[in-house]
């Protein structure tokens, strides 16, 4: 029972004493980034990792999402007589949680795992080390454009999965299924608000700078070569997709 | 001159480093050897700036870098170049593109300037032309090593520090980077700071040795009298003697 206790305590001291780390890690990267030189090729090198390379996935699995929510919200909505409503549950469900969340888990899947595997690879091989003795900031050189990318690249592709999902389960309700075209679309204008639109900004710009930080900072402090570098980049899609799930919780009980 | 006093490092509870004491002096090229885990690799990276001491001091011209601030710190290793055990090239740039990376980043020479100098230095350390698009996985491991000298040597430093410069070369290329080292700083005249187990090849770059042993310097002096010092555990290790390396 002591022995359980203690493991609990430890975990718990281990658990706060990473998130402080990770915090003070974000604010210095996020400082760096403000702070000349400006590494706008850098930016847009990562903007075409997160971002342009991740676009397939995003579009393949916002239009399957999309068609998977028509087709289970039109026999349920039949059963009440209310197909109509179909592209406000579809956009509804797309825009508050389903957009943000999947798209975090996929950019965390492609490009998080190898953000953590490219910067321990780094820190094995003392290439960061290196940078750091050549009087350049790694955190500037290699950890900022990357967060920056993050912030711009997922809300973006967040968007796109949105809009894609939406006309997936158009595909479905109304080219498959018979429901009305302008039902579907009215619905949704209806009873899509703002708030609706800005928490799903929200969440899209707080899981992508989670993703990405939790990447940058597994590899950041990698250990003990290539079997650290592994653990590395499986603790990152882990914790990204617990701190993901944990942040959708929070942010929606303020949109609610 | 780089002065190293009472420095003392643990990890873990394990002291590496006890109390050093050490004077590198200007100009000349000092080689601290020691068997592999003797903490020599250590003691280089708190030269380096890149870990701090739990006790002591490195002062550089009488500068303390242990007690510097970060920008301090950067003012200082803008003064330094370093050569790591692997090499540390970065695997996403060419091997041009790595020997230009310090001047793009902290100069504002034109881009053809800069290209000069790298391939000059690139000349300098016997490589042709043929290589500098190659990447470093594409390089072997005596072209890796000389590949960041040349890196090492761009902004001209007035310190090289070198870690294990010749580990896991063959013999010949072993003597080509020492050969290397000798030339180059007789060009550029750095004060040399290199950690290394390879004997007898120190010797011939060495004006000065300093043996690490159990987190302590136990001699040190010119390569003729470390050969001749009165210490066996000195001579069981420059003979090789493997009662000392199971030790």
């Amino acid at each position: 029972m002591r022995n359980l206790l203690c493991r609990l305590g430890r975990l718990a001291l281990n658990s706060v004493q990473e998130a402080g780390g990770m915090t003070i890690f974000l604010l210095e990267a996020l400082g760096q980034a403000f702070l000349p030189p400006f590494r706008f090729r850098r930016l847009f090198r990562e903007m075409d990792f997160i971002g342009v390379r991740s676009s397939l996935i995003i579009l393949l699995t916002g239009a399957f999402t999309g068609m998977v929510l028509g087709l289970q919200g039109y026999y349920t909505l039949k059963r009440y007589g209310s197909e109509g409503a179909l592209g406000s549950a579809v956009a509804l469900s797309l825009i508050r949680e389903l957009g943000p969340v999947l798209t975090a888990l996929m950019v965390s899947g492609r490009a998080g795992s190898a953000i953590t595997a490219e910067i321990g690879i780094m820190r094995i091989t003392e290439q960061l080390d290196a940078m750091d003795t050549m009087a350049v900031n790694p955190l500037q050189y290699v950890v900022s454009p990357k967060l920056l990318a993050a912030l711009i690249c997922v809300p973006l592709l967040t968007g796109i999965f949105d809009v894609v999902g939406i006309f997936g389960g158009y595909l479905i309700g109304v080219v498959l299924l018979g429901v009305s075209s302008g039902s579907y679309f009215n619905g949704m204008v209806q009873s899509v608000q703002t708030l609706d639109v800005n928490g799903g900004i929200v969440k899209s710009l707080v899981f992508g700078l989670t993703i990405i930080l939790v990447a940058c900072y597994k590899g950041y402090y990698t250990e003990r070569g290539a079997e650290g570098v592994s653990r590395a980049t499986t603790e990152t899609v882990v914790l990204s997709a617990v701190l993901v799930l944990a942040w959708d919780y929070i942010i929606t009980s303020f949109f609610m | 001159m780089i002065q190293i006093i009472d420095l003392t490092r643990s990890f873990n509870g394990q002291t590496v480093l006890d109390g050093i004491n050490l004077e590198v002096p200007t100009g000349k090229i000092t080689v601290i050897i020691g068997k592999s885990g003797a903490g020599k690799s250590v003691l280089l990276k708190h030269v380096i700036g890149l870990l701090k001491p739990d006790r002591g001091r490195i002062l550089i011209d009488d500068f303390d870098i242990t007690r510097a601030s970060p920008r301090q710190l950067q003012e200082f290793k803008m003064r330094l170049g370093v050569l790591f055990q692997g090499g540390a090239l970065f695997d996403s740039l060419s091997v041009l593109e790595n020997v230009a990376f310090p001047l793009r980043e902290k100069t504002r020479l034109p881009e053809g300037e800069i290209l000069r100098r790298a391939r000059e230095r690139l000349a300098q350390v016997n490589l042709a032309a043929e290589v500098e698009d190659k990447y470093p996985d594409e390089l072997s491991g005596g072209m890796k090593k000389r590949v960041a000298l040349a890196r090492a040597l761009i902004q001209e430093p007035e310190m090289m520090l070198f870690d294990e410069p010749v580990t896991g070369l063959d013999p010949p290329m072993t003597n080509t980077v020492f050969h290397l080292i000798g030339k180059t700083h007789q060009e550029i005249g750095y004060t040399g700071l290199i950690v290394s187990h390879d004997i007898p090849g120190v010797f011939q770059v060495a004006d000065y040795v300093a043996m690490l042993h159990g987190g302590r310097i136990i001699a040190r002096g010119t390569p003729a009298e470390i050969q001749g010092h009165p210490d066996p555990v000195v001579q069981s290790f420059i003979k090789g003697e493997v009662n000392f390396l199971e030790a």
